[in-house]
């Protein structure tokens, strides 16, 4: 059904909107935000700089942004929805062009006031659009080939940006969530099959190239490949850190070492403990049952995005809103999965709880729209 | 555009059932990645716990303070002191380069040390200390200090060093401690920890090696947390170790001193001096000598070769390592085990005509004149080669040997030193064994007066005079208590021989020394109570070949150094109730009445006064001599010396 065909009067106006706001969601946001508020005061040896401060002060500020975003009618952003995406893939254009070069890749514009990473706007530009198409889109044209080729094109051109910068991690990613949402839109079973198994076929290919003329990846990223495979072949490099955070993580036991008594972070043996491995700084100190809770709290957003797409009969906004769930789950699994040592290092943050300005203010701004959708879901 | 409500209907189905597939995956994959925290976090978390604590705790050994080192009446012969150095850290420094400038400006730096140190910069982390010299004067300390300010980063550092304040005097009895090398770890099995801390000493030779486990003590420890860097972030727990156990030695310092410094006036010589009843040694002299505390930081290369390159060999104790022909010193043994055998009598008399043949080949006497008709008192008084050589073709060596082993030769006596020596002997079977030949009767008429195969250390002719004094086994003792636990006096039981000969030897010693003829009569003792019983030797080191003797013999001085006589002179005195044995070897000296006794006397009287001695113990006609030369040692070596750890530098 699309919003047109609603009784537009029996959606809320004006300030009754606040009434109607998803406040579940929002509230598990502030207590995961909370969560990293905690460990990045922690991991400063008990100090609000320098990280914690600046990050409440940026929650706060995208907490107001979610909010505002959340008031303006879903039919507004899915007319945005193909422009948003067209200025996020001009943008990673861009930092080809402009960009600062930081971690050995080109990642963000800076805009003097903030750093743009163009690569975390497109992950909610990408669904958004998505979204939008399969709104528009009959359904039983969905699986047809052209109208498979055409998303699978809007998916392959920011990933292929992105993978260039390059940014493994962010494209896996994009191609994960793009995917999940062609699945979510009822895209033939076999589609994914015959990608799935081409995608086998990459890897090993891309295994195969190393050393070859035709080599597909950077050194460095076949090295953390390596690392992740036997970390202990480079206990002094590479594979040092992914040892030294399991072996954070692991000394937790049950109850943790206590609020900043965690000697792995305190004495600098975790490395990126404010970053990317600020979840093993958490189960050092609050030991299982504090990174336990930590999962059941991000499991517990995925719970009310599903359960809200779910009572929303507006397609629109139910590819919307499982599309950012998605996204939402994939960084944080992707980034536990890498700390815990299921997965390769691929430099992913913990959302919402790791330092970072950009990832956090996009991802409050998807669930903004997550929240609009919510708000102005038909009734 | 409206849609029919099927198609909505259908689509809203399927995104529901894809919804649920979706949602499902996630979950299984919360479920695993919550399996996957139990497992590391609980089922592993004991082993990861260990593994964190490895990483943050380190262990720092502190190492003991050294046991020291006494003489017999508690003068500190080896302590420690501190030992300061120059450090640098890189990041409280600023600029390294400029501020290394200034404080060249300031003391003086090693080159090499320096760049060694700028290169450990390089490699290590900036909070380290890097020690950019080492073994610095006071002076330099205090500069440093008082001008801190201007030299961000660099501290004097204060540890402990081994020094010596008696010098020279006790190196090849106490050996010296050096820096651990790499050689001394490949040779211990098992090394302590200890070893491994950097500059830390170790006993190389000597007492200092021998008594290493007693003097070394144990490693305390603190355990320290590190952070990933290695900086230290605190002290966690800290366990004292334990000092190592005290020495004190037999020898008396100052007599000891008084050895060196008279030994010093020849070339190369060496003494001991033992108590007779106890053993104790008093004095272990060897010269020329060294300077142990060249050794203590490791030794330059330049004053190693030096002394490696002497031809005096000042490494080497004479006392214990130089094995020596003991020459006429030997003749009481060749007497001893024919009057224990029976084969002769005191009285019987031997006619010397200057020679003896014995199997086709003429043993010479030294006397080419002869002696006439000798007995075992005037043999021994005038030191006539042909009464033994009767002797030894009478009895054979293996019942010579066999005395001389009695009284300690060939023997390797138990002192704590180091390469001390056995000596030689010999036996047909020794030579059978050594060389592969039969023994001849020439062997044994060689070895009768202390030649061909005899061997003997300046300690064991001391030990064997000992015996002579008492017919006691007397046995050396250097150490006198370890850690205040006195170590026991071995009270020589008696060596089982008829006190009548032991008497009628010890007669005859009496009257080489105190007979006019006798062949030490020059270096008689005249003070009462104090003569002393000795006898002298002289030992060839080559062969006087026949056309040599035609030409008729020439005299030591004549030949190269290495190529003269070693002048011997065992005694002890005083001669009623014995109490010091001495054996003195002047090396490549001459002729032992007139090189070796005199020192001999010295050295006994210095001993039996407990200082200098008055000068009416000597014969009067030596009394001005004795006055210039007392003057003399007085003056080159002064009695007090006050030594502190700052003379050092």
């Amino acid at each position: 059904m699309s919003y047109l065909e609603y009784t537009v009067k029996s959606v809320p106006v004006g300030a009754r909107k606040m009434l109607f706001i998803n406040w579940p969601l929002a509230i598990v946001l502030v207590a995961v935000a909370s969560v990293g508020f905690l460990m990045l005061y922690s991991v400063a040896g008990g100090s609000y700089s320098p990280w914690a401060e600046p990050q409440m002060k940026r929650f706060a500020l995208g907490f107001v942004l979610m909010i505002g975003v959340a008031m303006v009618p879903i039919w507004f952003w899915r007319s945005m929805a193909g422009l948003a995406y067209g200025i996020s893939v001009l943008l990673l254009i861009g930092v080809e062009f402009f960009g600062a070069v930081g971690m050995g890749a080109q990642r963000w514009i800076d805009l003097g006031f903030m750093r743009l990473q163009p690569s975390e706007l497109t992950k909610i530009t990408l669904v958004m659009v998505l979204a939008a198409y399969y709104d528009w889109l009959p359904q039983k044209r969905t699986s047809h080939p052209f109208w498979v080729a055409l998303p699978v094109i809007m998916i392959l051109l920011p990933t292929a940006l992105v993978f260039k910068q390059p940014d493994l991690g962010t494209a896996l990613l994009l191609m994960g969530a793009g995917g999940g949402l062609m699945f979510l839109a009822g895209v033939h079973w076999a589609y994914f099959v015959a990608v799935i198994t081409s995608g086998v076929g990459l890897v090993t290919a891309v295994l195969q190239s190393r050393g070859t003329t035709w080599q597909l990846i950077e050194d460095y990223q076949f090295r953390r490949i390596d690392t992740f495979l036997d970390p202990s072949q480079s206990p002094l490099d590479a594979g040092y850190h992914i040892t030294q955070a399991t072996i954070a993580l692991g000394s937790g036991g049950w109850t943790g070492k206590g609020f900043m008594q965690g000697t792995q972070s305190r004495l600098n043996f975790l490395p990126e403990k404010h970053t990317d491995f600020i979840f093993n700084t958490l189960a050092e100190e609050f030991g299982f049952i504090g990174s336990f809770s930590l999962l059941l709290l991000y499991t517990l957003v995925i719970t009310f995005c599903i359960a809200s797409a779910l009572i929303n009969r507006d397609r629109f906004s139910n590819l919307l809103i499982l599309g950012i769930a998605l996204n939402f789950f994939l960084f944080f699994a992707v980034n536990m999965a890498m700390v815990m040592g299921l997965a390769p290092v691929v430099g992913v943050p913990l959302p919402l709880v790791s330092y970072g300005g950009s990832a956090m203010l996009v991802l409050l701004l998807a669930f903004g729209l997550v929240q609009s959708a919510h708000v102005h879901r038909p009734r | 555009m409206r849609r029919p409500r099927a198609d909505v209907e259908a689509s809203q189905g399927k995104l529901t059932r894809r919804a649920a597939i979706v949602g499902g995956l996630q979950f299984t994959f919360v479920g695993t990645l919550a399996a996957r925290m139990h497992y590391l976090q609980v089922d592993q978390a004991d082993e990861f716990r260990l593994l964190a604590e490895e990483n943050r705790i380190n262990i720092r050994l502190i190492p003991p303070d050294r046991g020291e080192v006494f003489d017999r009446n508690g003068v500190q012969l080896a302590r420690n002191v501190p030992s300061y150095r120059i450090v640098v850290v890189q990041e409280n420094t600023g600029d390294v380069d400029e501020v290394i400038e200034r404080l060249r400006s300031l003391v003086p730096l090693d080159a090499d040390e320096l760049d060694a140190a700028l290169e450990e910069m390089r490699r290590s982390a900036p909070f380290l200390p890097v020690t950019i010299a080492d073994s610095v004067s006071w002076d330099t300390v205090s500069k440093v200090s008082v001008n801190a300010p201007a030299l961000p980063g660099i501290t004097p550092e204060v540890g402990l060093t081994r020094y010596y304040p008696l010098g020279s005097d006790f190196a090849h009895v106490l050996g010296y401690v050096g820096p651990v090398s790499s050689y001394d770890l490949s040779k211990i099995e098992n090394p302590d920890q200890l070893l491994r801390i950097p500059r830390f000493q170790l006993g190389k030779v000597g007492v200092e090696a021998k008594y290493e486990d007693n003097l070394r003590g144990k490693a305390g420890a603190k355990r320290v947390e590190v952070n990933a860097t290695g900086r230290v972030m605190r002290e966690l727990s800290r366990r004292v170790g334990q000092a190592g156990g005290d020495l004190q030695l037999t020898v008396d310092s100052k007599l000891q001193r008084y050895v060196q410094s008279r030994l010093e006036m020849v070339e190369s010589a060496a003494a001991v001096v033992m108590d007779v009843e106890s053993g104790d040694l008093m004095a272990i002299a060897s010269s020329p000598t060294f300077d142990p505390n060249l050794f203590v930081q490791g030794i330059s290369v330049a004053d190693y070769k030096n002394l490696t390159d002497n031809k005096y060999r000042p490494l080497a104790s004479n006392a214990v390592q130089g094995l020596y022909p003991p020459g006429s010193t030997f003749k009481m043994m060749t007497a001893l085990a024919a009057l224990e055998e029976g084969v002769i009598s005191a009285d019987e008399t031997v006619y010397c005509p200057g020679h003896m043949e014995v199997s086709g080949r003429r043993f010479h006497c030294w006397k080419r004149a002869g002696h006439g008709w000798m007995d075992l008192a005037n043999s021994l008084k005038q030191s006539c080669d042909v009464y033994y050589y009767d002797l030894a073709v009478k009895i054979g060596i293996e019942k010579i040997s066999a005395m001389a082993n009695k009284f300690g030769i060939g023997v390797r006596h138990d002192v704590p030193m180091s390469a001390v020596k056995r000596g030689t002997a010999p036996t047909k079977d020794w030579k059978l064994d050594r060389f592969g030949q039969d023994w001849v009767v020439g062997d044994t008429v060689n070895a009768s007066i202390g030649q061909g195969f005899v061997l003997t250390s300046p300690l064991q002719l001391c030990v064997m005079a000992s015996r002579l004094a008492t017919g006691r086994n007397v046995s050396p003792r250097l150490v006198k208590s370890i850690d205040g636990v006195e170590t026991p006096v071995i009270n020589g039981e008696d060596m089982g021989l008829n006190p009548n000969n032991v008497r009628k030897m010890q007669r005859a010693m009496y009257a080489v020394v105190n007979d006019r003829r006798g062949t030490a009569y020059g270096s008689r003792i005249i003070g009462e109570g104090m003569r002393m019983a000795g006898k002298t030797g002289t030992s060839q080191v080559r062969n006087i070949t026949a056309e040599e003797r035609a030409r008729g013999v020439i005299s030591n001085s004549q030949l190269p150094w290495e190529r003269r006589d070693h002048a011997l002179f065992v005694n002890f005195a005083p001669f009623d109730n014995p109490k010091y044995a001495v054996s003195v070897i002047v090396v490549h000296g001459g002729g032992g009445s007139r090189n070796a006794a005199p020192i001999a006397r010295d050295i006994t009287l210095q001993a039996l006064y407990g200082g200098e001695p008055p000068l009416d113990a000597y014969p009067s006609k030596d009394r001005g001599r004795i006055r210039t030369q007392q003057a003399k040692l007085r003056e080159v070596r002064p009695i007090a010396r006050g030594v502190g750890a700052g003379d050092q530098a």
